[in-house]
């Protein structure tokens, strides 16, 4: 979607030098940042931690990426992911998405979890990937991070877990509900057991995780401009017939209203959860 | 009889003369005294909280309450529960915990509201500490689905050691309308998405969601309200007698078990 932006982009402003530089660089190289509209060089906004060098825009993070800038490298044990799908609304189209899916992204679903190191304090740490039907909950997606949360309670560690999800996955129904109760239960043990949980919300959490466990951290982190809700913004402007207030459902709303602890940049992301499992030992 | 279709029962349960949760409350429980507010924000009064009594068992209820005309409609945002509603519901199940109670909850609500207040006041996390706290509450809960059970707004008072639903009543992570909406970009395929969604009493019983199927008076529980409370107020009973024969750690244990499976 970004590149065919780009590409009209460049048709706009075509004049001699923006011709030269499509055939210098294939356009797949360069990304548009949806804030501030500068065309950047993917390679620069990746040195950049993802994050917009001319205006601060955090763009959305792979688990892999989000992964390399959170746990010391080589120190991230990956859990097996559970990956027993339900179909229990028998949808074949649901099937065939999820391989088309995992083929073109290289995941297996919408979340990664293992043990890692932060600065060398070792952590479960569990990361949603909105590159995968919107980081949707549903079965294995709720399975996982249960069982990743029963792990660190078993191996009384911390627990990390960054949010990006539309919310429940439709597609498999009340059983997607159903994972709320479920991982938030898993969270109700882990804070009996007296395990540190840490939750960031990152652009976009909503629905279903926002309900459960995204909003249930000893401590609620967000990343600067991230959208953050429970219903979403459509939704509410149908039901209300009024336009929504400026800055509405952004992380910096929800800090102002008191649901969130911390708005931390992406670049002081690793050094905030380590100085935070440091002061909680 | 003709098979009853999952739009109709969809229908059945949004009928207006659809028996609320307090015409049963009245009926079920020898006394029954309502009590207000979350002590925060305001009492919501689309969750009825209140004590009451079946002879010598003593009961917390919570209940989301549609209104009975326009003007209770208002009054009771169509029995779609801002934070504050959800907040009230954790603050009488707290002290059911306290005072050994069991506790009633009768799910009826389109869902919860979306609202710009509602996301001030923290929707989301209202919704999840319910989830969280009831997991491990140290009494007995019963939940009953007697209307429209939509979305994390009606699980919200849905964590139960048995989950019961009436004959018609729907229970989905969405409205179909929503459904539709969301997965086929039109929201007049609410029938359609009815009939795939898995929203009947019988489906849930069928996946493991609910406990069971409650049959209502001469298939719709508008026709003979009295009999239909008869009916819950047997169950009720029942099952609160069973619950009670389990050790409290035991009880707590095998509800975390209930959902880990789904
Ligand atoms: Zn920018």
């Amino acid at each position: 979607m970004v590149i065919d932006k780009i590409k009209k982009r460049i048709e706009y402003q075509e004049d001699g030098s923006e011709k030269e530089h499509r055939s210098d660089i294939p356009v797949g190289m360069w990304v548009k940042c949806s804030k501030c509209k500068e065309i950047l060089y993917k390679e620069d906004l990746h040195k950049n931690y993802s994050v917009c060098p001319n205006c601060g825009n955090h763009f959305r993070l792979s688990s892999r990426r989000r992964i390399d800038q959170i746990v010391d490298s080589g120190t991230f044990e990956e859990f097996q992911l559970d990956c027993n799908t339900t179909n229990p609304l028998e949808m074949d189209d649901y099937v065939k998405k999820l391989e088309v899916l995992r083929e073109k992204t290289g995941l297996e679903e919408a979340v990664k979890c293992g043990i890692g190191k932060i600065n060398g304090e070792k952590v479960v740490i569990c990361v949603m990937d909105s590159n995968f039907m919107m980081g949707s909950m549903g079965r294995v997606v709720g399975e996982n991070i249960t069982n990743s949360i029963e792990k660190a309670i078993e191996l009384k560690l911390p627990v990390i877990i960054f949010s990006a999800s539309g919310g429940a996955r439709m597609q498999e129904g009340i059983i997607s509900l159903m994972q709320m109760a479920k991982t938030v239960a898993a969270v109700e043990k882990l804070q009996k057991a007296g395990n540190l949980y840490i939750s960031i919300l990152t652009d976009p959490t909503y629905g279903g995780v926002t309900a459960s466990f995204a909003t249930l951290g000893d401590i609620i982190l967000a990343e600067p401009n991230a959208m953050i809700g429970f219903a979403g913004p459509r939704v509410i402007k149908q039901t209300i017939g009024e336009d929504l207030p400026e800055g509405f459902q952004t992380a910096e709303f929800l800090l102002e209203h008191g649901f969130v602890d911390k708005v931390v940049n992406r670049k002081d992301m690793k050094e905030t959860l380590y100085k935070l499992l440091l002061l909680n030992k | 009889m003709a098979k009853v279709t999952a739009w109709e029962r969809v229908k059945i349960a949004r009928e207006p003369e659809r028996p609320t949760a307090l015409d049963y409350i009245e009926k079920i429980f020898d006394e029954f005294i309502e009590l207000h507010g979350d002590r925060y924000f305001k009492d919501d009064k689309s969750i009825v909280c209140g004590l009451g009594n079946i002879a010598k068992q003593n009961y917390t209820i919570v209940a989301e309450q549609k209104g009975r005309n326009t003007k209770e409609n208002i009054e009771r945002n169509f029995g779609m529960p801002n934070p504050e509603a959800y907040r009230k519901a954790l603050r009488f199940m707290k002290q059911a915990e306290k005072f050994h109670r069991p506790i009633i909850t009768f799910i009826d609500t389109k869902g919860a509201y979306p609202g710009i207040g509602a996301e001030e006041r923290g929707q989301g996390e209202a919704i999840a500490r319910n989830l969280m706290e009831m997991s491990d509450l140290k009494v007995p809960i019963i939940a009953i689905v007697i209307g429209e059970g939509s979305s994390g707004g009606a699980l919200a008072i849905g964590v139960g050691d048995r989950v019961l639903m009436l004959e018609n009543a729907v229970y989905s992570i969405l409205s179909p309308e929503g459904y539709a909406s969301i997965l086929w970009k039109d929201s007049t395929r609410a029938e359609e998405a009815a009939e795939k969604m898995k929203l009947t009493a019988k489906d849930l019983l069928d996946l493991g969601v609910i406990d069971e199927v409650i049959k209502e008076p001469n298939g719709n529980a508008k026709t003979d309200v009295e009999k239909m409370a008869e009916t819950l107020k047997k169950k009720i009973v029942a099952i609160t007698e069973e619950l009670q024969a389990i050790k409290v750690d035991d009880l707590v244990e095998q509800r975390y078990q209930k959902f880990r499976k789904m």
